[in-house]
């Protein structure tokens, strides 16, 4: 009796330490998420800047980039899946990792073959437990992604994208990540990286008033080609940013919703082992009061 | 003179100033090139990252850029570089 009791206590205590734990990481990440959010938003100026150049360049000259032109046959595509290098996270991960084998399947099933590139530690868990081979993995940096990273993952991808076939070349590159639609939704999404499509497509705010709605002849310095040289490499650094970032507040978000449902639980075990220990105290008492009661009526007699 | 340039410098992870100048100068590949209001229609590429902006007061601050380009359009300019700061 006296010792289910202390068994009691003891879960009471190890579910308010756990709660504790819980409790911290909720609150780490709730703040995590904002500064996240925000880096989202200060990229954004760069990232509309250059997807307007590009789109300027590409509507106002006919030139042919290698990183835009569709090849004729595709055998092998790359994918690039970003996780977190941290768990804790609920459904986070595998979700992400889910949507990429599911990708995998489907190119396999055109006829490609698929090499993956992985970021964040999880990921390169999953693929090192199952003996599966990567091409390349960028582990330690994905809470909170600094731009050199991305510069870093694109200059790899543009590498192997524009080398020949036959030296381990691909075709095509997609991107899997998570997107932070809210605080309680993060949905894996699959962006094609390579090649690029060019919009043309210019919203009417975009065009300056009273030319007749045309849009206005650029001059380009050097020339255009040599400036979408340099732009489409940029524009892809900032694309693969952009999902980085995206990936890291959706990571804070998942990680907060996971350790909120971890805290809310472990109220709930609290409460539960609460009133068992009561019920454990009071059967303790009433069995010796008969017991003492038994006693002296045996004694009276 | 018609109105005032507005400028911007972006960087890849901030925005790293914006506001009004008078004119707008900076290196391109091709040479030194010089931006006042009513400038056709551009889009550069920088050699050496330096740009210099004169403001409407006269006084001047330097960005640097290197690497990035800068596009005018409509009176707007944008001097985009993955990484920007004012020096």
């Amino acid at each position: 009796m006296a010792a289910q009791l202390r068994a009691y206590r003891a879960r009471i205590r190890s579910a308010q330490t756990t709660k504790k734990i819980t409790r911290a990481m909720e609150l780490i990440s709730a703040s995590r998420i904002m500064k996240a959010q925000a880096r989202v938003n200060e990229a954004g100026p760069y990232t509309t800047e250059l997807s307007r150049a590009v789109g300027l360049v590409a509507a106002r000259s006919n030139v042919q980039h290698i990183l835009t032109t569709e090849p004729a046959s595709i055998t092998r595509a790359a994918v690039v899946l970003m996780t977190s290098d941290r768990g804790l996270a609920g459904a986070f991960n595998s979700q992400v990792i889910r949507q990429a084998l599911e990708l995998e399947q489907l190119l396999k099933s055109q006829g490609k073959e698929v090499v993956f590139y992985l970021v964040g530690r999880k990921s390169v868990g999953y693929f090192a437990f199952r003996r599966r081979e990567y091409a390349k993995s960028w582990v330690g940096a994905t809470d909170q992604p600094e731009f050199e990273l991305a510069k870093e993952i694109s200059d790899e991808l543009i590498d192997v994208f524009t080398r020949e076939e036959a030296d381990g070349g691909v075709n095509e590159i997609h991107l899997v990540f998570n997107r932070f639609v809210s605080m309680m939704t993060q949905t894996p999404v699959v962006r094609r990286l390579l090649p690029l499509e060019l919009t043309e497509d210019f919203s009417a705010d975009e065009l300056p008033e009273g030319d007749g709605g045309v849009l206005p002849l650029y001059e380009f310095e050097p020339d255009a080609a040599t400036v979408l040289d340099r732009l489409l490499p940029a524009y892809i650094e900032s694309r693969v940013f952009y999902a980085l970032l995206q990936s890291a507040a959706a990571k804070h978000a998942a990680t907060q919703k996971a350790m909120k449902s971890a805290s809310d639980n472990a109220d709930k075990l609290i409460t539960n082992y609460t009133r068992l220990a009561n019920n454990a105290r009071q059967a303790e008492i009433t069995q010796q009061i008969s017991e003492i009661v038994g006693g002296a009526d045996a004694l009276a007699s | 003179m018609a109105g005032l340039l507005k400028v911007s410098v972006v960087a890849a992870d901030h925005k790293v100033w914006s506001g009004e100048a008078a004119m707008v100068v900076a290196k391109t590949t091709d040479g030194e090139i010089g931006v006042l209001p009513g400038h056709e229609p551009l889009l550069a590429l920088l050699a050496h990252g330096q740009v210099r902006l004169t403001l409407p007061g006269g006084e001047r601050i330097t960005a640097n850029a290197e690497g990035g380009y800068f596009s005018v359009s409509a009176d707007i300019v944008t001097i985009v570089a993955s990484e920007a700061e004012l020096v």
